[in-house]
């Protein structure tokens, strides 16, 4: 039950160590250029060696970001965290103002989603501090790496209930991967490159700095780089060998394997790796919501996403396996439904870099502790040797089956008979006309599952959600902080017209700060998804949730109205033959961000469809008819 | 459900017994006692955790404490391999009458007498929780009046030393 040896983390060789301050933004990883073997230092950034230096905290604080190489920062200052943007107000790095903190948080993780480095997010005690919970929550559950810097009240009042006090560590310990609390401002250097350490390495994840003012006004010593001191974390990278060999003789001998992908090799920048062993094995792939565009969809391996709303050959997959070659994925129950029925005949080999997340939904058969990245071109390696060994196994029944399927049964949508646009056209057209190149961030609800099905996904970071958490809210802000990290691509968000009313106030943040995103309200003018929840299993109680925003309604908020209001090129688009030139003009403005309304149909239900509470093997393909069911929960 | 003595080997960090606990809280894994205090080594402390669960839950317990990054080490000791203490505070009722068949009985269990007055005593007693168990029933007719009880300590057999060990992996 030890941590195991330790080994140099997977996700920090970003930058290489010794490399001279790079003014401009360089070193980007990608997925190509991430070299696990360079990482030398635990400290992110390029290690420059800085002399003591007196300075204050805060001073200290905006030095160690800098250090760490960080260059895009959103945030929205208070009290508590007033003297730190005094400094920051020097920096070379660019801070962009929100306008609610909430913002801050989910902009920092579509930030780290797109370019892979730590998205950094700063607000000030209490309220400030409090906003941005359901963003970390939001980076827990997705393993997106964030440091959240918060103020909080002087350390002589901690604890007296002064003004703008929150215990912010007590508030998010649950749903940080570590936080700290600093009331000794000689701690900032080396907690800052701890928490960028600990949010990049391993299992990404949140981890919040918690800064007490007078910690930032004190004088302290600067010098870099600082020793990180974290005993007891030592992430595991390589795999087990012996496990890895074990892992190629199942792949051997299965007739129905399938490769089970997931977020964890987006994290890993692990896409080609898994490519080639794809093609080695010649197993279908299904890419998980979180792990859309790591593997082509355009690959003939490819059979869709899992899941409540995947594909019936994804699920079928699953659930007619042998094997799951389960790579960064970790049965979430929207992926298994009712466990006990998930995949009944299937061995699994589960790789995670994340023990804990091993065995504990679905028991594997041959568990693999270690990155991805490490992990999948040495079991590559192993099950070439075992095929040259003990031959190439014979899918051909196997693909026959699938193939099958995935004829029997493609994605499709039915026209709505009220007249109305159909939604998934809408998503379709925006995907087609903008390419694989555009990056695509959802809000949660129907259009997130329609836009996770029907935009081709070809390459990872094209696709951004909130699949964990299933924050509404979430696509406004990521999609600007996408837009921040990859500036020079087409940024859509994907909204729904509930999701756009809880964070529409960072368009005003774009428009000020030309974040050109644009933004598609798929305006059902309903919650959808809860509606469709009603019509399927609450005989069409539509219990709050007409929000009054579409056709045939006051239309509060006007979409197009508002919009413009925060500066916007603002468009209504309620005409199938509208769609196209829409999308186009939509893609021809570049020099401020773009919301178009588009008025579709409430009555487009999301399908395939697993029930709430059934097993996969239930799926629904509802086409003309909508199903009936019993019960669900 | 079986039970488990869990040693956690932390860093002495402001917050670390809160993580711990609230780490068993949202997990919904059930914590029958804790024990926390400084080891021979500066900055690092121990925990004993006694929990209730079976072999797939332990393992799960043990990896998310794992998780933890104040956590540096964690063994599991086996009732066969380790001495495992509890240590109980009682107060029992005792007048001029009774006082000296209480501390007859206390003296059974070779626990002591560390306060009398008027109508009461106080035994301490320490030992494995049966024992302790077995100690409080013979009490209870005297009439128990207070209660005060520590999590189980527990330490491996043997010269080899936990901490000495993590220290040297780390």
């Amino acid at each position: 039950m030890s941590k195991g040896s330790p080994i140099s983390p997977s996700l920090m060789a970003t930058k290489s160590a010794g490399a001279p301050k790079a003014p401009e933004r360089v070193d980007r990883p990608t997925d190509a250029g991430v070299d696990i073997a360079a990482a030398a230092s635990p400290v992110l950034g390029p290690n420059n060696v800085v002399p003591p230096t007196v300075m204050t905290g805060s001073e200290a604080i905006v030095r160690s970001l800098e250090e760490l190489g960080v260059d895009d920062i959103f945030g929205l200052p208070g009290g508590a965290i007033l003297p730190t943007y005094d400094p920051l107000m020097a920096s070379g790095m660019n801070h962009v103002l929100v306008r609610h903190e909430q913002g801050a948080g989910h902009a920092a993780q579509g930030y780290a989603m797109v370019t892979g480095r730590v998205g950094v997010c700063i607000a000030t005690s209490g309220p400030g501090a409090t906003n941005l919970v359901t963003a970390i929550m939001d980076a827990h559950m997705d393993s997106v790496p964030i440091v959240a810097i918060t103020g909080q009240v002087s350390s002589g009042v901690i604890g007296t209930d002064a003004f703008q006090e929150a215990d912010i560590v007590g508030i998010t310990m649950p749903i940080t991967k570590h936080s700290f609390l600093v009331t000794d401002p000689n701690e900032i250097p080396h907690v800052m490159a701890a928490a960028f350490h600990l949010a990049s390495s391993g299992r990404p994840g949140p981890v919040l700095v918690d800064v007490a003012k007078d910690a930032q006004q004190g004088k302290m010593t600067f010098s870099w780089p600082p020793k990180i001191d974290l005993p007891g974390y030592r992430p595991v990278v390589r795999g087990h060998n012996k496990q890895v060999r074990e892992a190629a003789r199942l792949i051997a001998a299965a007739s129905k394997p399938v490769l089970y992908v997931g977020g964890g090799v987006v994290k890993a920048h692990a896409s080609a790796e898994l490519l080639e062993l794809a093609e080695l094995t010649g197993a279908p792939v299904v890419t998980t919501l979180m792990a859309r565009g790591v593997f082509p969809d355009s690959h003939p391996q490819h059979v869709g996403m899992p899941g409540m709303h995947g594909t019936v050959s994804a699920v079928t997959a699953l659930q007619q396996s042998d094997l799951l070659i389960t790579l960064g994925a970790r049965f979430d129950d929207r992926v298994t439904g009712i466990l006990k029925t998930f995949a009944p005949n299937a061995k699994v080999i589960h790789a995670d870099i994340d023990p804990a997340e091993i065995s504990k939904n679905r028991t594997a058969d041959v568990p693999i502790v270690g990155s991805v990245k490490e992990i999948i071109p040495e079991l590559t390696e192993a099950v070439r040797t075992q095929f040259e060994a003990s031959g190439t196994p014979d899918l051909q029944n196997w693909w026959a089956f699938l193939n099958n399927l995935r004829e029997t049964y493609p994605l499709g949508w039915t026209e709505p008979e009220d007249g109305l646009v159909a939604p998934q056209r809408v998503i379709e057209r925006i995907g087609a006309l903008t390419g694989p190149e555009g990056i695509y961030v959802a809000g949660v609800g129907q259009h997130q599952m329609w836009a996770a099905q029907f935009i081709k996904y070809e390459r990872p970071h094209q696709w951004l959600n909130s699949g964990g958490a299933g924050t509404m809210g979430y696509a406004v802000p990521a999609a600007m902080g996408a837009k921040v990290g990859e500036p020079d691509r087409v940024v859509w968000a994907i909204d729904g017209d509930g999701c756009f009313q809880m964070t529409n106030q960072e368009l005003a943040t774009c428009a000020i700060n030309k974040i050109p995103i644009k933004v598609a309200v798929i305006n059902n003018s309903s919650l959808g998804m809860v509606r469709q929840w009603q019509t399927l299993f609450y005989e069409g109680r539509y219990s709050n949730t007409d929000l009054n925003t579409g056709h045939d309604t006051v239309r509060i908020p006007d979409f197009v109205k508002l919009g413009e209001a925060y500066g916007c090129a603002s468009f209504r688009c309620e005409r199938v033959e509208d769609i196209d030139a829409t999308i186009q003009k939509a893609l021809e403005i570049n020099d401020r961000p773009v919301v178009i309304d588009f008025v579709v149909s409430p009555n487009s239900m999301v399908w395939p469809m697993v029930p709430a509470g059934v097993s996969n093997d239930q799926i629904q393909v509802a086409r003309n008819l909508t199903p009936e069911w019993e019960e669900e929960d | 459900m079986s039970r488990h003595t869990l040693s956690v080997l932390v860093e002495d960090k402001p917050g670390v017994l809160t993580r711990v606990a609230s780490l068993f809280a949202r997990r919904a894994f059930n914590i029958n006692s804790l024990a926390v205090g400084p080891t021979e080594v500066p900055g690092m402390s121990r925990m004993t955790v006694v929990v209730d669960a079976d072999g797939d839950l332990i393992e799960q317990v043990t990896k998310q404490l794992n998780k933890l990054v104040n956590v540096i080490k964690i063994v599991e000791l086996t009732s066969e391999s380790s001495v495992q203490r509890d240590h109980i505070l009682v107060k029992v009722r005792a007048d001029a009458a009774t006082r000296l068949q209480v501390t007859h009985a206390a003296d059974l269990f070779r626990a002591s007498v560390v306060d009398v007055s008027t109508d009461s005593v106080v035994i301490e007693a320490t030992g494995h929780p049966e024992k302790l168990t077995a100690l409080l029933s013979v009490l209870e007719p005297f009439g128990i009046r207070e209660i005060v009880q520590s999590g189980t300590l527990a330490v491996g057999r043997g010269s080899r030393s936990m901490s000495d060990r993590a220290l040297r992996s780390a």
